[in-house]
């Protein structure tokens, strides 16, 4: 294994118990815990961006659409289950124990009242099963992108057009979630999702776990996106990036590695996104539109794409600022004649900052260490 | 005896430009060949063809044993069933190391799970150290090739076609930018290598042609002028036409 | 009411003999006056309508309009501000209460009211009269437009006149006459006047159906549950148990934790339930519920039939035939609506790609900022307008001054970013990524996040209306007319203009065209500027019927890009193309699923992606070395 990777491992590993330890202890508030593993989640969507892109070349503008999706999946089972509970519990004040079918009414007027419906829509057939969703939490983002990646890179389409190829994909997904008959409450999107069905431990607790949760699976993706570069995979994929017609005189079948990188991160994505929405509370389409994508793009420039630990550097560190300035924490600077409110500004020096990371430090933070 | 390669009657043209035109060409399975042409008479463009990249608009391309026809197939699918290119101008791998770029080129599977779960032993890694050695870059392998003279990537990607080990080489004016000691050594290589496999070589120089020592094919505007030896085809009186008369 | 006193004179004669004083049934009806309710007081407007009085006019206007009121001794005055005078304009002192009708009250005032202003000498007083009546017709108006007809001759209250005819006409013959004198006309009032005709009810009987049938239903159509609902509706057969009544009946009879002897806790399904019923059934406790058979029987022996409203067939057939005529030459119409609507759409998305056919285009460089040009452009429309209010003016300022903003942004951008990364592609794509969030929060710190109005001058604002069915707004003929024009710069600017050659002399071999003395960098700069200012003058006219916010050009980048892959990189035809394409593609799905634009959306990427498929390179591909692979 290599060293950097090794020092990433127990970095984490580190942070984790100082986090766990530090809440325990009351230093850092449940909100805090939430925003670090959510945090955590970006990070590993970062690195399966850095895979996809940094590695192999293809700046896919969808991959926060995967990590959406991989949220709506969960959170249709964490909302199912919920409201479920909740129906039965309002239900049995009855003189008459409710059917499975009164059940189902309920959880439909619960979940679909907002969109003007109680029909339960048969994508959510397989929601009342945690192991059945969470199956779905690999396989709908999965065949998506190697259903898009099989028909885009069959017909050879690369570089830019390939971006633009996916943003189209992704802005068609989110106006398509957008819509109230879209059987997943159109832009309500779903909601309570960081209430954990059948966990009676308070917040503080399943903020942890879930904390845990995430670091654990960026130290396996870490592990796996690590493993997947390191040999000659790896050397392939980059030559790919660098050159892909040589590759292909070579005798690699391209598209082959392509869709496979391209399908493996999005898998990834979806996963992180599986664990970030549980902690968040939320989820709308609004999340889904291309520029969530770009961002994450953008995280893992400035962190340093083609290095693992830059894109989980630039993830976090941008994240973490970005929360930092938007939630009004960071002080203002008076100017006397205009108040520097970094609110508003803060977009600004992002969109500064990133330019001149693109024009004057290509390798990112990550190339410093270099 | 059958051909290795035999390009029949290929026709292709670009926006109205016929730059092949009912071109055929046949080369044995142990052969050294030689192609020569003025500019624009379509040899870049008849590789582009046989190793793929250019699909043709009549015509077919007929290769191996048993003979199949490579217009189905994709590049990959080419380079895998025998064909190498070196490309005119060096085109390795510039941020890999001298090692991966020839672990890459390596005759193995090259389908993405096999690739995944590839990890090279010590009998790849001793063929990757024969290949620097045949080359001249055995103190080189660790550095990147990006870092290596304009030579050196010459010699880089002859031994990564070697490291493929295909039937048919199609090598693009190899000895451009080369000193004279290392033409010397790319003509002793090609000569032997010519001796297990085919070897087509597309050569602007002609005293380099004459050190090769073998048939030569002379294309003009996309398709073939003359063929035979060397002395032969200059004598031929077409010939000195296109190379000194109108052009 | 100066003028109107001879015509209401010689309507005086048409009405009644028993005319009578206005104010004599004021009096009568004072108390329904004072305190007018919209269900009573009907009868006592039609009084003072038919009282015959010349005054009946004046007076009903006045009180609708709130000027009518009642001094302390209860005399009827007619009030202005604190004036009154005497219904016959007279003035008159003392303190009158203004009577305040609601708008239910005033509404049938109003309508009442139309009968005189029928003949009003005023043209715009009788076009109102005519368009109230046809807005709410009723039979009472028939005999009231007839007379005023014979005084005036008048086209538009001749062809009221057939309207209520075709409706409220006693003789059948008549009214189909007014339905076939209407051919397939288009105006919507004659499709308002005859869809009603054909209203239906479905019915159930169990002998023959009686009225005016529009055909019978099977049973299969209407489904067992609706037609059994008519027939309980029609009282043929007994309701039919409910779940709710059934769940009712169980929980009244639970005993010690059981129905029937079976336990309530295993009641959690809907065969559990119905067997407990059965039980109680069984029992005698409850009425027996209809089986399935007796519902069979009842429905075998019922017939079902939908029959219209409209009790004459003659005027049902004619009026079905006239509507067939009509809903197909609709369809023709809405089919060139539909175009009209696709043409423009696909103008607007040309104008949004038309600069990214020069910069994404010619150039191949990919500029993410370019909806923040349309974005600049379409605030600085609003600027101009705040500074110069002449709505016209302000837009033939606007324009130029648009495209020199945007243009030397796009200088500036091309100068400071992407010069440095015409080699690396993806970069410029996230660079110029950053200039869009920047440029974009910019916007909404300098001009907040609500939407800023870019007003139309009046000239813009309307429509062409070709008839009821088809009409083009100006502003989007302004804007297929803007397109074209930029087309034809386009194309003289790169085929006529020695910047164009120098252009497409670069952009093919930018080191032969450096040596024959062209400067590649001021080519490419000037080639960006004019890409970016293309941008600035279509966020003009998009500003004009879109919101400018801070995000109106997010809205149209992708879409753009669309255009000019969709169209074929490198060729403005290709970019006309794809525009074309995608504009009526988006409005045909629409047009299949006219309740949802955002899956019109959805499913024309969708497309776009398959159609990339098999044009990788776009509609108009160009082919060989010159494409660059």
């Amino acid at each position: 294994m290599r060293r950097s990777t090794l020092i990433f491992l127990a970095l984490l590993a580190l942070s984790t118990a100082a986090v766990t330890v530090m809440a325990g202890g009351g230093l850092i508030s449940t909100s805090f815990v939430k925003t670090l593993g959510m945090t955590l989640c970006l990070c590993l969507a970062a690195v399966a961006m850095d895979l996809v892109w940094g590695y192999a070349g293809i700046l896919s503008l969808g991959h926060m659409a995967f990590f959406a999706l991989g949220g709506y999946m969960i959170g249709m089972w964490l909302m199912w289950a919920r409201t479920e509970a909740i129906v039965v519990q309002a239900l049995s004040g009855q003189p008459l124990p409710p059917t499975a079918e009164e059940i189902r009414q309920g959880i439909g007027g619960q979940i679909f009242g907002v969109v003007g419906t109680s029909d339960i829509p048969w994508i959510w057939s397989f929601a009342h099963s945690l192991p059945l969703q969470l199956l779905l939490v690999v396989l709908v983002p999965g065949l998506l992108a190697a259903v898009f990646g099989w028909l885009a890179f069959r017909s050879r389409v690369t570089g830019v057009y390939l971006s633009i190829l996916t943003q189209a994909m992704t802005l068609a997904l989110a106006l398509y979630l957008f819509q109230n008959d879209s059987g997943l409450r159109g832009n309500n999107g779903l909601s309570g999702l960081q209430n954990l069905p059948g966990v009676s431990a308070p917040q503080e607790v399943t903020a942890l776990w879930l904390f845990w949760a995430s670091a654990l699976a960026l130290a396996g993706g870490y592990l796996l996106a690590a493993w997947v570069v390191g040999g000659k995979f790896g050397s392939v994929i980059r030559a790919i990036r660098d050159d892909e017609q040589r590759v292909r005189f070579l005798g690699y079948p391209v598209e082959g590695f392509k869709l496979f990188v391209f399908t493996l991160t999005a898998v990834i994505a979806a996963i992180a996104g599986a664990l970030y929405y549980p902690q968040a509370g939320i989820i709308n389409p609004a999340e889904m539109m291309p520029i969530a994508s770009i961002y994450l793009a953008v995280w893992v420039a400035i962190g340093g794409r083609g290095r693992l630990y830059g894109a989980v550097i630039g993830a976090a560190v941008v994240s973490l600022l970005s929360s930092w300035f938007t939630g009004g924490r960071a002080p203002s600077i008076p100017l006397g004649f205009y108040t520097i409110d970094w609110v508003d500004w803060w977009q600004v020096l992002l969109g500064l900052a990133f330019v001149l990371v693109t024009l004057l430090a290509p390798k990112g933070i990550g190339g410093l260490f270099r | 005896m059958s051909a290795l390669l035999e390009v029949r009657g290929v026709s292709v043209s670009f926006d109205g430009f016929r730059a092949i035109n009912n071109l055929s060409f046949a080369i044995d399975r142990a052969e050294l060949r030689a192609v020569i042409g003025p500019n624009g008479a379509g040899k870049t463009t008849f590789m582009d063809i046989v190793t793929g990249k250019t699909r043709p608009d009549a015509g077919d391309v007929i290769f191996g044993d048993p003979p199949r026809s490579l217009l189905r197939m994709t590049e990959a699918q080419i380079a895998r069933a025998g064909v190498g290119r070196k490309f005119q101008r060096p085109t390795v791998f510039e941020d890999q190391s001298v090692f991966a770029n020839l672990m890459m080129a390596l005759n193995a599977p090259r389908n993405p799970f096999a690739v995944l779960r590839f990890r090279p032993t010590s009998r790849h890694r001793d063929q990757v150290q024969d290949l620097a050695e045949e080359v001249g870059l055995a103190p080189h392998l660790t550095r990147v090739a990006g870092e290596l003279s304009h030579g050196q990537k010459q010699w880089l990607e002859i031994g990564m076609l070697l490291a493929q080990d295909p039937l048919l080489l199609l090598v693009d004016e190899p000895a451009a930018g080369m000193t004279l000691a290392e033409r010397e050594h790319t003509t002793t290589l090609l000569r032997r290598l010519a001796t297990t496999r085919a070897v087509v070589v597309v050569e602007h120089d002609m005293e380099f042609v004459r050190r090769l020592d073998c048939r030569v094919t002379v294309l003009h505007e996309g398709s073939v002028l003359a063929e035979g030896s060397l002395d032969h085809v200059t004598a031929d009186p077409q010939v000195i036409d296109v190379y000194l008369g109108r052009g | 009411m100066r003028g109107l006193l001879p015509l209401l004179l010689a309507l005086v004669l048409a009405l009644p003999a028993h005319a009578q004083n206005v104010a004599a049934v004021l009096d009568v009806h004072r108390d329904q006056i004072e305190k007018p309710s919209r269900t009573s007081i009907g009868p006592v407007i039609d009084a003072l309508a038919a009282s015959g009085d010349p005054l009946a006019a004046t007076v009903l206007a006045a009180w609708e309009d709130r000027r009518l009121g009642v001094l302390e001794d209860g005399t009827f005055v007619l009030t202005d501000g604190d004036a009154a005078t005497s219904l016959e304009g007279q003035p008159v002192a003392g303190k009158a209460t203004v009577l305040r009708p609601n708008a239910g009250v005033r509404g049938l005032i109003a309508g009442a009211l139309v009968q005189f202003q029928l003949t009003d000498p005023d043209p715009a007083a009788r076009v109102a009269a005519i368009d109230a009546i046809a807005r709410n017709p009723s039979a009472d108006h028939l005999p009231l437009v007839r007379a005023a007809l014979e005084k005036s001759p008048d086209p538009a209250l001749e062809r009221l006149e057939r309207l209520l005819t075709l409706r409220f006409d006693p003789d059948p013959a008549a009214r189909v006459a007014a339905i076939e004198s209407f051919g397939s006309s288009l105006s919507l009032d004659v499709r308002a006047a005859l869809n009603p005709l054909l209203a239906t009810a479905r019915v159930a009987t169990v002998d023959e159906p009686q009225g005016n049938i529009a055909r019978e239903i099977p049973v299969s159509e209407l489904g067992r549950v609706a037609a059994y609902d008519l027939l309980v509706q029609a009282g043929l057969a007994p309701a039919r148990l409910t779940r709710e009544a059934a769940q009712q009946a169980l929980v009244a009879h639970i005993q010690n934790g059981q129905v029937a002897g079976i336990p309530v806790a295993s009641l959690n399904t809907q065969d559990a339930r119905d067997a407990a019923y059965s039980a109680l059934e069984a029992s005698g406790a409850v009425p027996p519920a209809a089986t399935e058979d007796e519902v069979d029987a009842a429905l075998a022996s019922a017939t079902f039939a939908e029959i219209y409203a409209e009790p004459e067939a003659q005027v049902t057939d004619a009026a079905r035939a006239a509507l067939r005529g009509i809903d197909a030459k609709v369809g023709a119409m809405q089919a060139a609506d539909l175009a009209m609507d696709a043409v423009s759409l696909a103008s607007i998305y040309f104008l949004a790609a038309i600069g990214l056919a020069i910069t994404f285009g010619v150039m191949r460089v990919i500029n993410m900022a370019h909806g923040e040009f349309i974005m600049m452009g379409a605030y600085t429309g609003y600027v101009v307008q705040q500074v110069v209010p002449n709505y016209t003016l302000s837009l033939v300022v606007a324009l130029p001054l648009a495209f020199l903003v945007t243009f030397a942004a796009g200088v500036v951008l091309e100068r400071l970013v992407i010069r440095h990364l015409y080699k690396r592609p993806l970069e410029t794509l996230l660079a110029t990524f950053g200039v869009s969030i920047l440029l974009q929060q910019l916007a909404k710190n300098i001009f907040g996040t609500q939407a800023r109005p870019l007003t139309a001058p009046d000239w813009l604002s309307g429509s062409l209306v070709i008839n009821d069915v088809v009409a083009i707004s100006w502003i989007r003929i302004a804007i297929l007319v803007l397109a074209l024009l930029f087309l034809g710069l386009y194309l003289f600017i790169m085929r006529r203009t020695r910047l164009g050659l120098e252009v497409r002399a670069v952009q093919q071999n930018p080191t032969m065209a450096a040596s024959m003395g062209i400067s590649p960098g001021r080519i490419n700069m000037l080639a960006f500027g004019l890409g970016s200012g293309i941008a600035g003058i279509a966020g003009v006219a998009i500003g004009l019927f879109a919101q400018v916010t801070s995000e109106i050009g997010q809205q149209y980048i992708v879409q753009s890009f669309m255009t000019v892959v969709v169209g074929g990189v490198g060729s403005i035809f290709g970019t006309l193309a794809g525009a074309a394409l995608i504009g009526f593609l988006q409005k045909g799905i629409e047009w299949l699923n006219p309740s949802n634009t955002l899956a019109a959306q959805t499913y024309m990427i969708l497309f776009i992606i398959v159609f990339i498929q098999f044009r990788p390179r776009g509609i108009i591909a160009l082919k060989g070395r010159a494409a660059g692979d």
